[in-house]
């Protein structure tokens, strides 16, 4: 009987009969996230209603030394919530609970298992909304939210989940309720812990602030002949001063999939599309909307528009947000990959990612947050030509070197996870990344939560940091893979 | 140990040093050498000769705040920063900085505005250094808007205890990839290792700013109303924020007109305060006026805007009593400061003003506030020399009531080694094996500002 057999004999004694799942056609309901390409079919799965049950849950895999993975909603894209074939997922499905919303001190406590959106449609009424808006936003969970540091299109001017996370209740490793919270001294654990992808335990409350619905947003269309013109327009916006909302830009290659998929009828000809939000005080709006309609004209717009209603604004909108999805119209198969370089190597980048498009003979649709430099690149292939799907990953792989080689970041938003923990090692040092485990070790000693997830090494919490000799012994144990 | 053994290894580094002085104490324990590393480098040399000779460090920067936290169990080294005050690159397009963390906040704000541009931080305290900023957290009236250090930090060079250098983060904003050091440094008083050099992302310098302020004369009203009590009529004495406080504050806080900040200055508890509104950016002469009308009506007093900040503005609160005039800093630099802060949420509104009167009644002490009236932050100051008994006594009475509900935090900034003994620096801290787990990993050895953080347990 294995420890995984032992520990689920004992979930019955912790949760309800029908909050374990065991059933093979049911288990691998679970074996994927949003990043379908890694799937693994967990032990065992749970659905705990309260922390208590959660923590029993860890405290039983700590007993079997079982590692355990913590799942929201699933639409992670880094294989943050891959699960383990040899331990637990921990969904939390069932927590969808707003335990209270507080306006007079700006905040409302959730549960983890509570959709991004479902805060703001339970404050819109009052004037204020959930500031953090991932695009998967109408079903993702704050939980994942939480793990993941989730950003969205208007982070630009509004920041990520952890500037507006004000508290959490979590279970660590060991199994114990803590709560951290911004208004202790003391470390900042709570910022330590948010993008933390589920390895330093998992939240069971949240506490996030609740921001001031702005008197005014204007959105507009820009359409250019070409991405440099484009950029151009967007290095202009930020040296004037103006800090939008959000500045988005998609290329003709993801305008023609978007066209394709929903209909957006943004302008014909355009090589690519520019969508700036601007939002605040009306009169601040005014201001800084004739700026950047000046601005847009002056990159050489050819076509600028304004949306004048709500509905007008969400046309603007759709094109971009079905970007992702659209580009399943063009291509039988796709790789969204998620880098980040500064603001101003954007079209160096840009050109280093036509350069490899001609070299592998791929084709890449550019969809990116272009006030931040956070590329989405969608890699064009077909799987069923030989060898097309491994030059596919090769651009993807390739793209990240590029972010990386202008001082960027393999990832802004979609996290590390199982997917990009490879990759660590081109952007930190052995010594960065051993560094950074002293949390883990610190959180986690014996590494049961979310292992192999963001770091490429496991590393042992005894051991002393720089020093590995021969094969690291959780590889030869067979509990660990190394890239 | 052998101090002339580690005196040697430390020479041997290259590192430039000297015999520390009289004015190099750290809250009173004078260390032996004083280090001036050039470099994270350098550090980390530094810190290899204290881990081979199990001496112990404490950074400092500009030294403003290094009277702060208890004294450390132990000092053998200083490890002053001062000559790593370059400004490593300032990529205006990028609109990000990276900066050496001897760097001072003024220093760097010059650097900065040839670009247009600034790090939106109001720190408190002149001469700070990057470093210091970061080790203590501290920050001024724009937290509201633009949060804190931990908000504004995007990338960080450190080095360890045993002088591993890592770094966290980078120099895009938009950045997920594994943990984020930076926060958990910021904060950390020197506790888990010495900050090398930090990356900020900026903001741009607003088109224009204008302050909207106002006077409320008697910002806690006393209402004595009689009480009868088996069969015998008592006074009883209630306590009450202005109402003018309760009319403004949330309207103004909550407005479309989004000010960036909301703060107070109540140089003596016992007499006015005033309040001050900064809006900045394009139209804020249109949005001040507006504002000001929105103030005017729930007060019906006088409201002035300005386009310069009342002389107060960020900077934290001078000492009541007109026999300690303020420094040419404006505060106490040594030991003689006694500093609070007080964080609370928007709804106590009335308790930020109530309870640090009531509390300076009972413990017969004077104090001023000075804070953001949005993000619920105040720095308290009393005079240098009240009586240590009354200090504690202060902060008792401040905490019981702030922290009662679980909603409030007391923190003893600064407090002369006689009051300090007799009170709680930190109060309530959730999470606080967690925390001393962190540090057992960071620093096993403890060598790194023992005893300076959380109550001396470390």
């Amino acid at each position: 009987m294995s420890e995984l057999e032992r520990l689920t004999a004992r979930l019955a004694a912790v949760l309800p009969p029908d909050a374990v799942i065991t059933d093979p056609v049911r288990l691998r309901t679970y074996e994927c996230d949003g990043l379908t390409v890694h799937r693994a079919t967990p032990g065992v799965v749970v659905l705990p209603g309260t922390a208590e049950e959660i923590a029993a849950v860890v405290r039983l895999c700590g007993e079997h030394g079982v590692p355990f993975v913590a799942r929201g909603s699933g639409t992670g894209l880094s294989g943050g919530a891959l699960p383990r074939t040899d331990g637990v997922l921990i969904v939390t499905s069932r927590m969808r609970r707003i335990v209270e919303i507080d306006i007079p001190n700006r905040r409302a406590v959730v549960e983890p298992g509570v959709t991004n959106l479902a805060i703001t449609e339970a404050v819109r009424d009052r004037g204020y909304y959930y500031a953090p808006d991932p695009s998967s936003q109408q079903v993702c969970s704050i939980g994942g939210n939480v793990a993941e540091n989730s950003g969205g299109a208007h982070c630009l001017k509004y920041g990520f989940t952890v500037n507006h996370v004000l508290a959490a209740e979590i279970v660590t490793p060991d199994g114990e309720i803590v709560e951290l919270s911004a208004q202790d001294p003391g470390y900042d654990l709570l910022g330590a812990f948010v993008g933390s992808e589920g390895t330093l335990g998992i939240a069971t409350k949240i506490t996030v602030r609740l921001s001031r619905a702005p008197e005014a947003v204007t959105t507009l269309l820009a359409a250019f002949t070409g991405i440099e013109a484009g950029g151009h327009a967007v290095s202009a916006i930020i040296a004037a001063g103006v800090v939008p909302a959000a500045i988005e830009m998609m290329d003709a290659l993801a305008i023609e999939a978007a066209e394709a998929a929903v209909h957006c009828r943004y302008p014909a000809g355009a090589g690519a599309v520019l969508v700036v939000e601007l939002d605040g005080p009306r009169a601040e709006v005014e201001h800084q909307f004739a700026e950047v309609e000046r601005i847009c004209h002056e990159s050489g717009a050819f076509e600028i528009r304004v949306a004048a209603s709500a509905e007008e604004r969400a046309a603007i909108w759709k094109g971009r947000k079905s970007a992702f999805a659209a580009v399943g119209r063009i291509s039988p198969a796709y790789i969204v990959q998620d880098g980040v370089v500064p603001r101003t190597a954007l079209p160096r980048v840009l050109a280093g990612i036509d350069r490899l498009q001609e070299e592998y003979g791929i084709r890449v649709a550019n969809v990116f947050h272009a006030g931040d430099g956070n590329l989405h690149p969608l890699v064009l292939f077909d799987d069923s030509v030989p060898g097309e799907a491994e030059r596919a990953e090769a651009v993807s792989g390739r793209i990240l070197d590029l972010c990386v080689e202008h001082g960027g970041s393999i990832t802004g938003e979609h996290g590390v996870g199982v997917d990009k923990a490879r990759y660590m090692p081109r952007m930190f040092t052995e010594d960065d990344l051993d560094t950074m485990q002293l949390v883990r070790c610190a959180f986690d000693p014996r590494g049961l939560a979310n292992p192999g997830k963001i770091f490429p090494t496991p590393r042992l919490c005894g051991e002393a940091p720089g020093v590995r000799r021969g094969a690291h012994p959780l590889v030869e144990a067979g509990l660990a893979e190394q890239f | 140990m052998d101090a002339r053994d580690a005196l040697k290894a430390l020479e041997a580094t290259g590192v430039a040093g000297r015999a520390a002085g009289d004015g190099d104490e750290v809250a009173g324990v004078r260390p032996r050498w004083v280090a001036l590393p050039e470099s994270a480098e350098e550090i980390a040399a530094v810190m290899r000769v204290c881990a081979a000779h199990d001496l112990a460090a404490v950074a400092t920067g500009g030294g403003t705040k290094l009277h702060w936290g208890a004294p450390p169990d132990r000092c053998d080294v200083l490890v002053d920063l001062c000559c790593m005050n370059r400004v490593l690159e300032h990529a205006a397009g990028d609109l990000v900085v990276r900066a050496q963390a001897g760097v001072t906040v003024e220093a760097l704000a010059r650097a900065l505005a040839e670009g247009g541009q600034e790090l939106a931080l109001d720190v408190p305290v002149p001469c700070t250094t990057v470093g210091g900023l970061l080790a203590t957290g501290i920050a001024g009236p724009r937290r509201f808007r633009y949060g804190t250090a931990r908000d504004l930090l995007i990338g960080v060079t450190v080095v360890l205890a045993d002088g591993t250098i890592a770094k966290s983060g980078g120099k895009v904003v938009k950045n997920v990839a594994g943990y984020d050091l930076g926060k958990l440094f910021t904060g950390s008083y020197g506790t888990l290792g010495i900050i090398a050099d930090a990356t900020f992302r900026l903001h741009p310098l607003p088109a224009a700013r204008a302050w909207v302020t106002f006077t409320v004369e008697r910002p806690v009203t006393e209402t004595v109303e009689p009480y009868v009590y088996e069969g015998r009529t008592l006074d009883t004495t209630s306590f009450e924020a202005a109402a003018a406080l309760h009319a403004v504050i949330p309207a103004v806080t909550e407005s479309p007109l989004e000010p960036s900040a909301v703060e107070v200055d109540w140089p003596d508890v016992a007499g006015p305060c005033t309040v001050a509104v900064l809006v900045e950016g394009a139209a804020a002469a249109e949005r001040a006026k507006a504002l000001c009308g929105l103030v005017g009506d729930a007060t019906g007093g006088v409201v002035q805007v300005s386009e310069e900040p009342p002389p107060w503005w960020g900077r934290l609160p001078e000492p009541p009593g007109p026999d300690e005039p303020p420094g040419p800093e404006g505060r106490a630099a040594d030991g003689g400061e006694i500093l609070l802060e007080v964080r609370n949420v928007p709804y106590r509104l009335a308790g930020s003003f109530v309870e640090p009167f009531c509390a300076a009644r009972t413990a017969d002490v004077r104090a001023a506030v000075r804070g953001s009236l949005a993000s619920h932050v105040f720095h308290v100051a009393l005079p240098p020399d009240t009586e240590p008994g009354r200090v504690a006594g202060f902060t008792g009475v401040l905490r019981d009531d702030m922290e009662a509900d679980g909603e409030g935090r007391v923190v003893v900034l600064a407090a002369p080694p006689e009051a300090a003994r007799r009170l709680d620096r930190w109060g309530r801290v959730g999470a606080l094996p967690l925390m001393r787990r962190v540090k057992e990993r960071f620093d096993p050895d403890r060598r790194l500002s023992p005893g300076r953080f959380i109550g001396g347990i470390w």
